[in-house]
């Protein structure tokens, strides 16, 4: 197998707030293979943001991050970006790391040429290049996104949504990163724009050989354009596998509820997941979606659950999967910690998101 | 065409309407309690500087020696232009008048005018600005033109003669003073109430509440006002402050008010210009100084408030993490083997 | 948690079939004027007019749920405003039990309000911040006069506030907006639209700006409201799936029309015209194994200030005919389209050919005099156009383009191409699904009258 281009071990962050840290991301391991999507879904509030940006060292000030982020260059070594100085993390920006953000409209300079973006963003990465080569790189990237010649010098006002998000993409991959992270590039985008935007993210990593972070809460997008899956709960990744077989068998409870209350065109019936994700000031104690969880059992409460490698390659960290697997593991959820766990029913429309 | 018999009658609320109409003040007095650093500093002084102030110009009955007017005391008349000593702590005026007396009244009127001036002008420059604001059009065109005309002129030649004007209806007393220097401060609030009422206009709750059915007198005293009125608060300190410095002006020049109604520092200081030359400090200094500490006060106030309540001057406070180690999850890790039906197990 | 398992959409559906025209729309328009004020009205709808609402007809029945679907531009919220009277129509009628809502004025509107109400896209903006939520909830209660005293008002809001899940009640009467998670806070909204009993609810996207999480809640939320007070919906959505599932009868909407209307179990189970056939493509479904491939219709909904001739999806449809009013500005896109996937020396080159490209950007031109560029003939051109014209009969998809083509010939030194005069196709019924169609392929093949 091919090495990762990224490899993020045991990563925290964790911001500050005058009620105490908050865990937003706390202690994810993962990695990104060459040419490879990763689907990162969850409710709101889960760390996926946050986690996307602590893997470009994008975090505030206020936040504190450690662990590992290796990002490995093609026949390069690989090298830790946790720690290194905001200047070494800029200058990696762009050539190497690549960020789409959610809202087009705000990330492009209202006054500037369409030209002036990608001047501006081929010089300060690739000193040197002559004002034709910028020009050709600049196309070329264009070109691949449906954007014609004709419209290179117009101001970003003059676009669609759609199109300002086409721009965007062309512009983190005039650089040729190795590695882009996607933060939901389509929540503002309609229905058919979104599938156009979807359809060029998915044909990227067979264009170019580029792997991407997508970030979304929907279900379906992860299903038509990622190779893998990472469901984060809480701060926590609580299942992540090849997408096909997370999909179809979907492991941890917190991956099956979130398929089932999905509404697609196959929905025939509301399903809906009680409660909200917990407040990561005080996450719960245990597995940290025991108190909605549809089959937590009293142990789920006090003990936290390992990670579960499974036969398919698929991890989920579930105590349901992890006494399947080593039986012997029961006798740390206590006596009578496999009851059912009686409290969950009771959650109102108090703690709804 | 818009006919109709059914009553749409004025409803007028009363649960609970004041804790709604000021739930936005709620929002002042949390990002108040959270100033911190300069913001801090300046708010507190200003506060306690405009809180000595305002009790002085309340009490000063009992805590000036004198009247503003007494020139005799226990049968003797006030030495002429005496020095500071022990009966009179700052001296005498040329008139025989008790400086200090003079002085700790003197805050009582500025008080009063700055009141009554902020209280004309919030009135009407609100309405105003809210009308304009709201409805738009060709009211909104003329309002505009005339505050902006207003806004022309400099301030203080407008108050003259505004006070002109004014003091042929009502005398040469607070009133008088007062509403001259309204006619200065309500372009401030139309400009501000309007820019603000024309942003809520567009909100999505101001449309809510028509496509409720309520009237436009409802709109603007319901959803309106509250969310306008949230600006108002730093004028209106920062107009205190200017406006004890326009009513001083005035007395200066001998518009103000008449030496007969109200001690005035403005125009203790316009008689204590020939007592400069002559050696005399006390009759100008006291009262100067008196007014150089209560313009200061609320300046601070204002500055203060502006900075705790500006969104773009607000900062977040940082508060450092310190990461515990980390514990890594234990793995375990399946038997390589097919047909495990965990899925199932879980149902 | 698991729930509606008894009432089925289909149910009602049938259920609706008896209930009396609530509110029908006829030949309804809204035209804004893009230059506003005095200016704009007097030029008319000729000169810049955005035709957000292009003549619509509707019925809407007691007890339906009628969705408006379609991208952003197509029109819909508009449709969903102008119903209440909350948007002013510029023509056609509105008639809500017996009355035309489009002839009142704003006073005359009022009474009616109470009975015609409207959930806004964002919860958070939608509440007043400085309104605690027992004023806000309750307002309609005053506007509308409804309560004796406070006691009754109290007792109203909080049946409301329980009647929407924010329970006790005690608990959210005094908080403000800001206190309260979107999901929450739409549920105020909706406590706030039923207090006044009303008939109509024109809900303009209540979900989409929720988290995922609580969708579901608050369109079950909806289900029961209408189930227990005898609601009408109208849900102005751009989300398909929801629809789907929310109501039971659609009306998509392209470019301020509607193109396909019907019950929302034959719209979707047999699509008819080819852009409901694109948007249900283009839903992601949370499967892999059915996430096929698929043709996406090309560009973005065009702006509605200039709509294209004849159907207005036809520059993005796959399928489109002759007649569907082809012109300039369709070859302008189909020349820049292909020089996209040319090498860019090819492309320049073959676009040397044209003296200026841009000047097929004007609108409604249904023949074209094309200027050659400098040292080319008109023949070169029509050459070249004749050989892109071959080399599309081969290709798979067929470019639908050259169907609409009626000539090609040399003029005045400058090349001529005519396009088939455009027709507008209107909405006809289907007899045998109830469904109704706007498009030139499904056009009963007898007769040229609709129905």
């Amino acid at each position: 197998m091919t090495e990762p281009v990224l490899s993020v071990r045991d990563l925290r962050v964790w911001y500050g707030t005058d009620r105490g840290p908050v865990r937003a991301v706390d202690g994810v391991t993962f990695d990104v293979r060459p040419g490879e999507t990763l689907g990162l879904v969850g409710e709101s509030g889960c760390g996926k943001s946050t986690l996307g940006r602590g893997v470009l060292g994008l975090t505030p000030a206020a936040a504190a991050v450690d662990g590992e982020v290796v990002l490995r260059s093609p026949g390069g070594a690989g090298r830790n970006l946790v720690g290194l100085p905001a200047k070494e993390i800029q200058r990696l920006r762009g050539p190497e790391l690549g960020l789409i953000f959610q809202e087009p409209m705000t990330r492009l300079n209202p006054l500037m040429r369409i030209s002036q973006h990608f001047e501006e963003a081929l010089r300060a990465h690739e000193k040197g290049l002559s004002k034709q080569e910028i020009r050709t790189r600049a196309l070329d990237a264009l070109r691949g996104m449906g954007i014609p010649e004709s419209r290179y010098r117009s101001y970003p006002h003059e676009f669609s949504g759609g199109m300002r998000q086409r721009i965007m993409i062309a512009l983190a991959l005039v650089l040729r990163p190795a590695f882009i992270v996607a933060d939901e590039p389509t929540t503002a985008l309609d229905v058919l724009v979104e599938a156009q935007i979807i359809k060029i993210l998915a044909d990227l990593r067979k264009n170019f050989d580029t792997s991407l972070v997508l970030i979304t809460h929907n279900l379906g997008i992860v299903a038509e354009a990622c190779d893998r899956v990472a469901v984060m709960y809480a701060g926590h990744i609580v299942e992540q596998g090849d997408a096909r077989e997370v999909f179809a068998n979907p492991q941890h409870p917190y991956t099956r509820e979130l398929l089932r209350s999905t509404i697609s065109l196959s929905t025939t019936g509301l399903h809906f997941i009680p409660g909200s994700p917990p407040d990561l000031v005080e996450p719960p104690q245990g597995c940290r979606f025991h108190p909605r969880c549809p089959v937590a059992m009293r142990g789920c409460a006090t003990v936290e659950p390992p990670e579960v490698v499974l036969p398919t390659g698929v991890v989920s960290a579930c105590w349901q999967q992890a006494i399947e697997v080593e039986p012997s593991l029961v006798d740390e959820l206590g006596p009578d910690g496999r009851e059912p766990l009686a409290a969950v029913k009771e959650i109102s429309v108090a703690d709804e998101a | 065409m818009a006919t109709t018999t059914l009553p749409t009658g004025p409803i007028e609320p009363t649960v609970s309407a004041a804790a709604s109409r000021f739930g936005g003040l709620r929002r002042i007095v949390s990002a108040i309690r959270e100033a911190r650093g300069v913001p801090k500093f300046m708010l507190w002084t200003g506060a306690a500087i405009s809180a000595l102030f305002v009790i002085t110009a309340v009490f000063a009955p009992l805590i000036a020696p004198y009247s503003f007017d007494t020139y005799r005391s226990g049968g003797h008349n006030f030495p002429k232009q005496g020095s500071p000593d022990g009966t009179h702590w700052f001296g005498t005026t040329v008139q025989s008048l008790d400086v200090l007396s003079r002085t700790i009244y003197g805050a009582r009127t500025a008080l009063e005018v700055m009141v009554l001036a902020v209280i004309f002008s919030l009135i009407l420059g609100v309405l105003l600005g809210l009308l304009a604001g709201y409805f738009g059009g060709w009211l909104d065109r003329i309002l505009v033109l005339v505050m902006d005309a207003l806004f022309a002129f400099p301030y203080l030649l407008l108050a003259i003669v505004a006070g002109f004007v004014f003091s042929g209806i009502s005398g040469g007393g607070v009133v008088t003073a007062a509403l001259s220097i309204t006619v200065v401060y309500i372009p401030q609030y139309f400009r501000v109430v309007r820019a603000s009422a024309l942003s809520a206009r567009e909100a999505t709750f101001v449309e809510a509440a028509r496509a409720m059915g309520a009237k436009p007198s409802v709109v603007i005293r319901k959803y309106l006002f509250g969310n306008v009125i949230q600006s108002v608060p730093v004028i209106t300190t920062m107009n205190a402050a200017d406006a004890i410095g326009t009513l001083a002006g005035l007395g200066f020049l001998g518009l103000g008010i008449q030496p007969t109604e109200a001690a005035e520092w403005g125009y203790d200081l316009d008689r204590a210009i020939d007592d400069v030359n002559a050696g005399m400090w006390w009759t100008c200094l006291y009262p100067g100084l008196a007014m150089v500490i209560a313009i200061l006060g609320f300046t601070l106030l204002g500055e203060g408030l502006n900075d705790v309540l500006n969104p773009t001057m607000r900062r977040r406070r940082i508060s450092k993490v310190l990461l515990p180690a980390h514990t890594r999850r234990r793995t375990v890790t399946a038997p390589a083997l097919p047909d495990v039906p965990e899925g199932e197990a879980a149902k | 948690m698991l729930t509606k398992p008894d009432i089925e959409p289909s149910g009602e559906g049938a259920a609706a079939e008896v209930g009396e025209p609530l509110v029908e729309a006829t030949g309804l328009e809204v035209h804004f004027g893009l230059r506003g004020g005095l200016l704009g009205r007097f030029s008319g709808k000729a000169a810049g007019a955005v035709r957000a609402v292009d003549g619509i007809d509707l019925t809407l029945r007691k007890g339906e749920v009628l969705g408006l679907v379609g991208e952003s531009g197509s029109g819909k919220t508009t449709l969903g405003r102008t119903l209440i009277g909350l948007t002013k129509a510029t023509a056609g009628s509105i008639s809500y039990r017996g009355q035309d809502i489009t002839e009142l004025g704003e006073r005359g509107l009022r009474p009616l309000r109470r009975r015609l109400q409207m959930v806004f896209q964002d919860p958070h903006a939608s509440l007043n911040p400085a309104m605690d939520i027992r004023t806000a909830v309750g307002h309609p209660l005053r506007i509308h006069n409804l309560v004796a005293d406070d006691q009754e008002y109290e007792a109203r809001v909080v049946d409301a506030l329980e009647r929407v899940g924010l329970t006790p009640p005690e608990r959210y009467l005094g908080k403000f907006p800001g206190d309260l998670s979107g999901g929450q806070k739409q549920r105020a909204v909706l406590a706030r639209a039923i207090i006044a009993e009303p008939e109509l609810l024109v809900a303009d996207e209540p979900i989409s700006m929720l988290d995922m999480s609580v969708r579901a809640k608050i369109l079950q939320l909806m289900l029961d409201l209408k189930r227990d007070l005898d609601l009408t919906y109208v849900y102005v959505t751009h989300d398909l799936a929801s629809a789907k599932f929310f109501c039971d009868s659609i009306a998509i909407m392209y470019l301020g029309r509607i193109v396909e209307y019907g019950p929302t179990a034959q719209v979707f189970a047999n699509p008819q015209h080819p852009y409901t056939e694109a948007l249900l493509a283009a839903i992601p479904e949370p499967d892999p194994e059915r996430a096929l491939p698929r043709e996406l219709p090309r560009g973005e909904i065009p702006d509605a200030a200039r709509p294209p001739m004849g159907c207005a999806f036809h520059p993005r449809c796959p399928v489109a005919v002759a007649a569907c009013g082809w012109e300039a500005r369709d070859l302008r896109t189909l020349l820049e389209n292909r020089w996209l996937e040319l090498a860019p020396e090819a492309a320049a080159r073959e676009k040397s050919l044209f003296a200026d490209v841009e000047s097929l950007a004007a609108e409604s031109l249904s023949t074209v005099a094309i200027a050659p560029g400098r040292g080319h003939t008109p023949e070169d051109v029509l050459e070249y156009l004749r050989h892109l014209r071959e080399e599309a009969s081969e290709a798979e998809p067929r470019e639908p383009f050259w169907r609409g083509v009626v000539t090609m010939h040399a003029e005045n030194g400058r090349a001529v191409v005519e396009f088939a005069p455009p027709r507008d196709p209107r909405l006809s019924l289907i007899q045998a699904t109830g469904v109704q169609v706007a498009c030139h392929l499904r056009e009963p093949v007898a007769s040229t009258t609709g129905t």
